[in-house]
């Protein structure tokens, strides 16, 4: 097990290392940084002496080491637009974001996993099918198109919440149903396939034949199997959540991380580009890491593959 | 996988359930020989049923589905969009007619015939810029797949097949990929080198190559185990002819499953991107433009979003139906057991 981890906790350094390569490039690609800091007007001495001055002449490699060794330092360079540190200025927007993700995860693990279960064990009937159905719905609207429906039919027509902004609960129901509908289909879906899975095992067919309770059987030995492989889906979930919030964000006017990128794209304040970029895919990185680990923990028959 | 089952030929009814038996098994049960020089018709074990060919028991699984039906459908028309010549449209897709912005559908009380679907913020008919628009969804949806598929076909038969030091490139570069939230990624690059068709696509490509990798690989891997392979290469096949003509093929089943699902993600992706301003160029548009048109009109006129967003999920949902469909109907477990997963 411990060989595993430091195996698997080594793989993370080289895409780590890649993950920070192309956000070191991103910044280098949007232009010269001594242009975007002085502005066009800027005399070409004060360019070159701004060059000199941060290392921007210096080999490529020199200047990627050197923003790696900042990066170790917290240190990950000003906004252009608000001349400030853009690790501040995205903590400030970390805990907005923080709220929808936890809340549209919530939601997707809290209706996802029993009305998989349950379409699992009414295989085949009705239920089954509408719900089967509902998931290939749930799977195929954007999550911004049904945000924008939400918008048309509860704010425009109903009157019954807030357009967008963030507040109290009722802020927070339509970005949060929004984002979390693609994933309560994936979680239902991934449910309902796992347990059926385990309802065909020799094991449950034993259960059954010694007369055990079906809720007992269902309870003790279906969905403690069952639900290992979920953990892999959290995992999934948390690179799709991103991509969501930052769609979800804009149209809610969310203050959260996403928005806030969104609208530093369009303003060319790259660093902040940068900084979510390199935060959202070290949280990827991370937690399939942990997920990954904790499954080879679960699963034991994981680690000698 | 598909090798094993390509040598079941003959449909055989028992007791109502379709199975399938070898060639040499129903030979000699119907008592005719096989011979090598003289093409020999194999009789069929119960007299009267129709021989069927690997591809029309594929197609018979397949067309057993409803969805799959009402999928296919729903793609041919919107194809059908896509071919539709402009000029046969009711109305010019890009006239702007300030006089007669926000023309409700023709459900709505004062709604215009003329209009069925209304008119957007400048006027112009919606039925007719959906139709108009499909063409350059369509055609984004199509290259940016080609792409994606073409590159991580490749990079994953390689994987597979070569192993060692190719083998943790490639895997490493597929992790760094997927590491980063994808929309993300492409506003940004979008933002860089500017948006448009041709960057449209190459980025929905690039970022889409990784999921075909992983699958082709581990596929490849299992392929590469068989003693066909072995044999070829002990008579000296070379590399590139083993991977062509004896892996590839084999692999194409997940590719197919894969593309189709590739469309649907494809099309999610640049609806998203187009929303927020990074697809195409006006006058022409996408459907996911068409959302982003509308988007600061909610109020006045909730239409000219939600026909097109509506159109997006039909297509998507067709896709997905065609996909299912064509998982099951390619998966060889499902030739005897029909009740499927």
């Amino acid at each position: 097990m411990t060989r595993y981890i430091i195996y698997r906790f080594l793989q993370t350094i080289p895409t780590l290392i890649g993950v920070s390569i192309i956000a070191f490039a991103l910044l280098r690609l949007t232009g010269d940084p001594a242009r975007a800091v002085l502005g066009d007007m800027a005399s070409h001495e004060a360019v070159e002496a701004y060059r000199e001055e941060h290392g921007l002449n210096d080999p490529l490699i020199q200047q990627y080491l050197r923003f790696i060794g900042d990066i170790l330092h917290g240190d990950f360079g000003v906004s252009l637009r608000y001349n400030e540190p853009v690790f501040d200025l995205f903590l400030e927007r970390l805990p907005p974001t923080l709220e929808l993700g936890l809340a549209a995860m919530a939601l997707a693990i809290v209706v996802g996993v029993p009305v998989g279960i349950f379409s699992a064990i009414r295989w085949n009937t009705r239920w089954d099918v509408v719900i089967r159905t509902l998931v290939l719905f749930g799977q195929a609207v954007p999550g911004f198109y049904l945000g924008l429906l939400f918008i048309i039919i509860f704010s425009v027509n109903l009157r019954l919440l807030p357009t967008g902004g963030r507040g109290g609960l009722k802020h927070l129901i339509m970005p949060s149903v929004a984002l979390s509908t693609f994933l309560v289909a994936l979680i239902v879906r991934f449910t309902r396939s796992a347990v059926l899975d385990v309802l065909r095992q020799d094991y449950i067919r034993t259960a059954r034949a010694k007369g055990l309770n079906e809720k007992l059987i269902i309870y003790r030995h279906v969905l403690k199997n069952a639900l290992i492989p979920l953990i892999t889906v959290i995992g999934l979930q948390i690179a799709i959540l991103f991509s969501g919030a930052v769609v979800t964000e804009t149209i809610f006017s969310w203050p959260g991380v996403g928005r806030f990128a969104v609208q530093a794209i369009y303003a060319r304040d790259f660093p902040i580009v940068q900084v979510v970029i390199l935060f959202m895919a070290f949280v990827i990185v991370f937690i399939n890491l942990i997920v990954d680990i904790a499954y080879a923990y679960l699963d034991p028959r994981i680690r000698f593959d | 996988m598909g090798k094993r089952n390509a040598t079941f030929d003959t449909v055989v009814f028992v007791r109502g359930q379709r199975t399938y038996m070898d060639r040499e098994k129903s030979q000699s049960l119907s008592g005719v020989k096989s011979d090598a020089s003289a093409p020999v018709a194999i009789q069929p074990l119960v007299p009267g049923v129709r021989e069927r060919t690997f591809f029309q028991r594929r197609a018979h699984i397949f067309f057993a589905s409803s969805a799959n039906k009402f999928g296919l459908v729903a793609l041919a028309i919107f194809v059908l969009c896509a071919a539709f010549p402009v000029r046969w449209l009711p109305h010019d897709p890009t006239f702007v007619a300030p006089g007669q912005r926000h023309i409700p559908p023709f459900w709505q009380t004062d709604g215009d015939a003329a209009y069925p679907l209304g008119t957007d913020h400048l006027g112009r008919d919606i039925l007719s810029r959906l139709i108009f628009s499909a063409r350059y969804t369509l055609a984004v949806m199509v290259f940016a797949v080609v792409i994606a598929t073409g590159a991580g076909v490749v990079a994953g038969l390689l994987s597979g097949f070569y192993g060692g030091i190719p083998d943790s490139l490639i895997s490493r570069l597929v992790d760094i990929q997927l590491a980063f939230p994808l929309v993300l990624l492409a506003i940004a690059v979008l933002a860089i080198i500017g948006p448009g068709f041709f960057n449209l696509v190459l980025i929905l490509g690039l970022f889409d190559w990784a999921r075909y990798t992983r699958v082709v690989r581990s596929s490849t891997l299992s392929v590469k185990a068989n003693d066909y392979i072995e044999a070829a290469r002990a008579v000296g096949v070379s590399n590139f002819r083993i991977l062509v003509r004896h892996i590839l093929p084999n692999v194409v089943s997940p590719i197919l499953v894969l593309t189709t699902f590739a469309l649907a993600r494809v099309l999610l992706a640049e609806s998203a991107l187009s929303f927020l301003g990074l697809g195409i160029a006006p006058p022409r548009s996408t459907w996911g433009g068409m959302i982003g048109d509308g988007r600061n009109y909610l109020y006045e006129a909730w239409w000219s979003s939600a026909i097109p967003g509506l159109a997006i999920s039909l297509t998507v949902l067709a896709i997905n139906f065609v996909g299912d469909g064509l998982r099951d109907a390619l998966d060889p477990q499902m030739e005897t057991d029909e009740t499927g997963g």
